[in-house]
């Protein structure tokens, strides 16, 4: 065998040669690249000692354009970098396009994404070497790309001809690399010099390598560091903020005591956790105390799962939210966590002496029972930093450049950026980016990314509130945008053809006023069998949201619409959402339809589920539908179909709530928000009607209908809502509350916990029931969206639906587009794709839904929150009437039911003498003094804003009633003028 | 860190092709005296000899001889240093009966085996490099054979791969496209009548890209055969040019 194989080759070399010689015959109308190279590389194989021999080929081409406007000979279709290139600047006066090397893109890309920036050239080298390096920069830098008004192009220079490089003998890839940007920078220069007969258009290299700079000096090269240009840059000094450190620079800031240990390289990082020297995990900073971090080892079979963290020397340097690796200190080492609250809020820049506060610390009794696993981060793995909000701590000396930032979360150190306009910054939220945390600086050294607003103002709180939720908030990118139909947008015959016709049927829509994404409408009518039928048509959002584009990636990342007070942050593009997918009365919308045929018991006798066009007759509010089914003066259809599902919603919800379906409350509220100043006026509780509970019921109906049939249909990959049931303790601060009162809760199952709950009732206090309500709520666990082919309890325990989904709102929730196309494949109207049947993909996807829903869920109670203090900023102080909803060892909580407003009262006070408590976890109970607090007792408390620290505003609560000496204070008799709201404000 | 992008937003493959382009095809005819048909192929870097003899009697028992046609006999195998890591192949593997089997299935198709009853055909195919696309390689190499033995076929016998990468059919994949996950196709096509001769797919698909696959596949295929064509032109004409001689 191996003869012949040896005689094989040996022909194959032979036959090379003659190859060589032979011309390259042209075929038209085949497609073949122009030119052919190749190269090796050798890696020696590890494993088996064996030599690895890779050959792979690599095609040069003509056929890869400049991308200039000014270029004629480039058969460019369309061109993306302009002819008027202007970007003014000291340094180079004429047009010019932007080459920055991979440095430049991985460090600056702050200021690359700023719009002034425009008509820059990224080699494909570039990207490559930034996909291998920072992923989420390079997804930074693709957006870039993809934005037209940025005019970035993309320069294949490593299938060029003229730009292709090899690698010389002894030459470091890098350095190769480096070499291969100079070699397309010069072919830009040479090919746009001649293109312009030598005019003005010229190519400016961005490098912040010294060396590089200087061979590109010397290859006949414009090159500045980007520094230098960017300072050139006129009328822009904002954007010299946005540089970030480098290295180099750092050894200005800091001091040069050394002050943190140095870090491990990762190399003997990952040796020591193999060998178990080391544990890696997550860093959670604490909240209260800077000084003091913990460590969630999240390794699985490792006894310890958390290592506390003391001091900044132990910290070292580690953030929030960072994957470290610690050490642990030997038991007797080991102490327990301080219950000291520490801010840093040293005032000044320096790098201050921190013994004494290290020295607070360690006083600490220590009692071996609450000792914890103690130890001290040896090196970072990875790094989470993000872009920070907060607000700047001007330096004390006037005309110093660097100044410190304090982030709005706490658990982020403060920054040191340098910056000049830092008069301009004082009062205003900004966010800043970290660069790094060189070990002989106190601080990280970070550089300012953007300018939010000023403090306390509505928009820039809700864009920091957006921000620190993780809320995807920019407007949409035009490649999302391209993916939007085309207006004016109609009805098409195909459509007639494959969809049902429903325009005939007498359809309306109800919802909350205001609503301009109408996803639901409804109808009813009586059949000639004398049974009903009974239809929810929901916009059909997946008819225009086709799998995998940038539309429907774009709605999948944000995953739900996000409502704030005042605001919404869509999760598709307007266009759909209020006009072309939104079920507006009186126009012909696409739908799809889920129609059931029912008795007059509500006994579903036939489902039907179709894709259909609907003409929406009326869109009410839910006052509106009230009034039209109360006033038996209107015998109109819409009137009466309303009135069937009227009739219908009451039987389905008795069968509902008789299964043991939880009927829970929590304290909503709406704002009524001014018109002009859309500053919150009033406060009401959200009030519910019947036609409310008349929408829910059918819309749970649907979701269940169809959450049975997509299961039926794909077992595997269906999308559907769980809701699971909490674990019996999590009642216990139920039952006990009820107790309190001599009331019995049972919570075996949700039906016997909703007949307690129903029972549950005492005799001159109406609000009590709500109260109780409110407390179940608490106890629940979070509903969550899974994948059924992942998981195998479906229970859904708050409606007591063995199998949930959600379909009835594609136009805020990315969860219901996808159920949409799976009930559109499972009845033959749409065809399939492969990640729907992904159970991995999917799940991956659930998981996304849930974060995200947990995310503006957050958003909105945080924006609740911030309208509130707004709300009493305008107020002043007044005098309210609450309810204890918990008891506290130091305070109450207290409900106040007129706002839905939750607060606490402290008892004990840092600068007074606290008085004396005496907790009882058992009723719960809390002493004061004389005074037992209960749950539920009612109290009358003064409201205020308490703004002393302008980033974490908070509604402050004192006791008026029961009068406690010392403890609770006076009625404030009248408004003090202070107080008086300003009017202009 | 991350895999390989197979395909940049520009529209340009690892090695710089697009999504549509061929490798570089190179082929010669004759390059064996004593055989009664051989030709030599380059795909790219994928480098395939096929050596053919017959018709003939058949060899070995009687019995395997069918009355009606010839037999085709196959036999694929790898050199060891076709692939980046030299390695004994000894003949007889699982994976290369299987290619043996797949390369006879397609020359029944197309080789008119009904003028020779009880004969063989031998095919041997041997791939000197492995760059990707080694059945079409042999595929390509042994029509060429085939018709330097002056054996009667239907048609050329072109074949070519074709893989799926972002919504986008690749034709011709390189190894490094065909080991960086996704679906490859192979097709071998009788250009012409556009029969298919072989059709093969191991991974997953969505069967709603398996036209659009199938169609760049094909479309390789008959831009092969055009080269194909050319190189069997051209050989006549330099033999034609010595006999005149």
């Amino acid at each position: 065998i191996c003869k012949k194989s040896y005689d094989h080759s040996s022909t194959y070399y032979n036959l090379q040669e003659t190859l060589h010689k032979w011309p390259r015959s042209s075929i038209k109308g085949l497609s073949l690249p122009l030119m052919l190279r190749q190269f090796t590389l050798h890696t020696s194989k590890t494993r088996s000692g064996g030599v690895l021999k890779i050959v792979r080929e690599h095609y040069l081409r003509d056929d890869i354009w400049c991308g200039s406007e000014v270029c004629k000979e480039c058969k460019d279709e369309a061109p993306v970098l302009q002819e008027h290139a202007c970007i003014e600047s000291n340094l180079c006066s004429y047009p010019h396009y932007l080459i920055p090397d991979t440095n430049v893109v991985l460090h600056q890309i702050d200021i690359l994404e700023d719009p002034l920036i425009r008509n820059v050239i990224i080699l494909q080298i570039v990207l490559q070497e930034v996909r291998h390096r920072s992923a989420p920069v390079y997804k930074r830098i693709k957006d870039a790309i993809h934005e037209k008004e940025k005019h970035f192009y993309t320069f294949t220079n490593e299938h060029h001809r003229e730009t292709f490089i090899e690698r010389e003998q002894g030459e470091s890839a890098n350095d190769r690399n480096d070499r291969a940007i100079r070699v397309a920078a010069k072919w830009y220069t040479d090919h746009l010099a001649k293109k312009t007969n030598g005019g003005s258009l010229k190519v400016v290299l961005l490098t912040d390598d010294r060396s590089n700079k200087e061979k590109a000096e010397q290859y006949g090269l414009i090159v500045y560091r980007c520094e230098e240009y960017i300072k050139s840059l006129i009328g822009n000094p904002e954007l010299m903020d946005r540089l970030a450190l480098k290295p180099d620079d750092q050894n200005e800031i800091t001091g040069s005591k050394l002050l943190f240990p140095e870090h491990l390289p990762l190399s003997r990082i990952q040796s020591g956790i193999k060998n178990g020297m080391f544990l890696q995990g997550t860093f959670h900073a604490n909240r209260d105390n800077y000084l003091e971090g913990k460590v969630f080892i999240n390794r699985e079979g490792e006894e310890i799962n958390e290592v506390l963290l003391q001091g900044l020397q132990n910290l070292n340097r580690a953030v929030h939210q960072d994957v470290v690796a610690v050490e642990l200190f030997p038991k007797e080492h080991w102490v327990a966590p301080s219950s000291v609250v520490l801010q840093d809020d040293s005032p000044n820049d320096e790098d201050a002496e921190e013994d004494e506060t290290e020295n607070k610390l360690k006083g600490e009794p220590s009692d071996s029972s609450v000792l914890q696993p103690t130890g001290r981060v040896v090196g970072i793995i990875k790094r989470n930093w993000r872009p920070f909000c907060g607000m700047l701590s001007q330096s004390m000396i006037k005309e110093a450049t660097r100044h410190l930032f304090t982030p709005a979360d706490r658990r982020i150190p403060r920054i040191r950026i340098e910056t000049r306009q830092a008069a301009n910054l004082v009062g205003q939220r900004i966010m800043v980016a970290i660069d790094g945390w060189p070990k002989n600086s106190r601080y990280p050294n970070g550089h300012f990314v953007k300018n939010l607003g000023s403090a306390g103002d509505k928009e820039t709180e809700t864009e920091v509130l957006l921000l620190e939720h993780d809320v995807p908030h920019q407007p949409f990118s035009q490649a999302v945008l391209s993916f939007l139909p085309k207006m004016p947008w109609s009805i098409t015959e195909e459509d007639l053809k494959v969809r049902a016709d429903l325009r005939h049927l007498c359809v309306c829509s109800v919802d909350p006023p205001g609503c301009t994404d109408i996803d639901d409408t409804l109808h009813c009518r009586e059949l000639e069998n004398g049974n009903l039928e009974v239809g929810v048509h929901i916009a059909d959002v997946s008819h225009f949201i086709r799998p995998g584009n940038a539309l429907d990636q774009e709605a999948a990342s944000r995953g739900t619409t996000v409502y704030l007070c005042g605001k919404r942050i869509d999760m598709v593009p307007e266009l759909l959402s209020s006009n072309l997918c939104s079920l507006r009365s009186n126009v012909e919308r696409l739908a799809f339809s889920c129609i059931w045929e029912m008795n007059h018991n509500a006994e579903i006798l036939k489902a039907h589920f179709t894709k259909s066009i609907i003409n929406s007759k009326a869109s009410l509010t839910y006052a509106e539908a009230q009034m039209r089914i109360d006033d038996s003066t209107m015998k109109d259809d819409i009137t009466k179909s309303l009135r069937g599902l009227n009739r219908l919603a009451k039987i389905l919800k008795g069968r509902r709530i008789a299964k043991g379906a939880l009927t829970l409350s929590s304290p909503e509220v709406r704002f009524h928000i001014d018109s002009e100043t859309h500053d919150p006026i009033d406060l009401q509780s959200k009030e519910l009607k019947e036609t409310n509970s008349m929408v829910e019921e059918f819309m749970l109906l649907a979701n269940i209908s169809v959450a049975q049939k997509i299961y039926d249909e794909f077992s595997e990959c269906a999308l559907l809502r769980k809701h699971p049931s909490p674990p019996p303790s999590n009642y216990d601060i139920l039952i006990k509350a009820a107790k309190s009162r001599d009331l019995n809760i049972h919570t075996d199952s949700a039906k016997a916990l909703a007949d307690s709950l129903n029972n549950a009732t005492v005799e001159n206090f109406p609000y009590f029931n709500t109260l109780l309500r409110i407390l179940a709520t608490r106890c629940m666990m979070q509903a969550v969206y899974f994948c059924s082919g992942m998981d195998s309890d479906f229970h859904h325990y708050g409606l007591a639906s063995p199998i949930y989904t959600h379909f009835t709102s594609p136009i805020r929730r990315y969860a219901d587009i996808i159920v949409h196309r799976l009930l559109a494949v499972a009845i033959n109207a749409d065809s399939t794709y492969p990640d729907l049947m992904d159970k991995h993909k999917q799940s991956a996807l659930c998981n996304n839904l849930n974060y995200r829903h947990k995310m503006a869920q957050y958003a909105q109670r945080a924006s609740v929150a911030f309208h509130t203090q707004l709300f009493f900023k305008n107020k002043g102080i007044i005098n309210e009437e609450g309810f204890i909803l918990f008891v506290r060892k130091n305070a109450i909580i207290i409900l106040i039911p007129k706002f839905g407003l939750e607060g606490a009262v402290f008892f004990d006070n840092k600068d007074k003498p606290s008085p004396h408590l005496s907790f009882d976890s058992e009723g719960p109970t809390l002493k004061v003094e004389e005074h037992t607090f209960r749950m539920f007792d009612e109290v009358k408390v003064t409201i205020s804003l308490d703004a002393s620290n302008i980033q974490h505003q908070r509604i402050r609560m004192a006791l008026i009633e029961p009068v406690i000496p010392g403890v609770s204070v006076p009625v404030p008799e009248s408004e003090p003028e202070a107080k008086k709201p300003k009017l202009d404000c | 860190m991350a895999g390989l992008e197979l395909l940049s937003d520009q529209g340009y493959r690892l090695d710089g092709r697009k999504a549509s382009e061929l490798r570089k095809v190179q082929a010669r005819t004759s390059v064996f005296a004593q055989a009664d048909g051989s030709a030599y192929l380059e795909q790219g870097n994928t480098k395939a000899l096929a050596v053919v003899y017959g018709p003939h009697e058949t060899r070995g028992s009687r019995s395997k001889s069918l009355h009606d046609r010839a037999v085709i006999n196959c036999q694929y195998s790898m050199a060891t240093f076709s692939t980046a890591e030299r390695k004994r192949r000894p003949h007889g593997d699982r994976k290369s009966s299987e290619m043996s089997l797949h390369l006879k299935q397609t020359f029944e198709a197309a080789v008119l085996t009904e003028l020779y009853p009880r004969s063989q055909i031998d095919i041997y195919v041997k791939i000197l490099q492995a760059d990707g696309g080694n059945y079409s390689a042999c595929v390509n190499a042994a029509t060429l054979a085939l018709v330097d033995a002056g054996i009667p076929m239907r048609d050329y016998v072109c074949a070519c791969t074709a893989g799926f990468v972002e919504d986008t059919p690749l034709a011709d994949l390189c190894h490094a496209e065909e080991s960086g996950g996704g679906t490859s196709l192979a097709l071998a096509l009788l250009p012409r009548s556009g029969n298919i001769a072989l059709l093969q797919m191991d991974a997953r698909l969505h069967q709603d890209h398996l036209d659009a696959l199938i169609e760049a596949a094909m479309t390789a295929c008959k831009g092969l055969s055009k080269v194909l064509d050319g190189v069997v032109r051209q050989h006549l004409e330099e033999v034609s040019v010595l006999i005149r001689d």
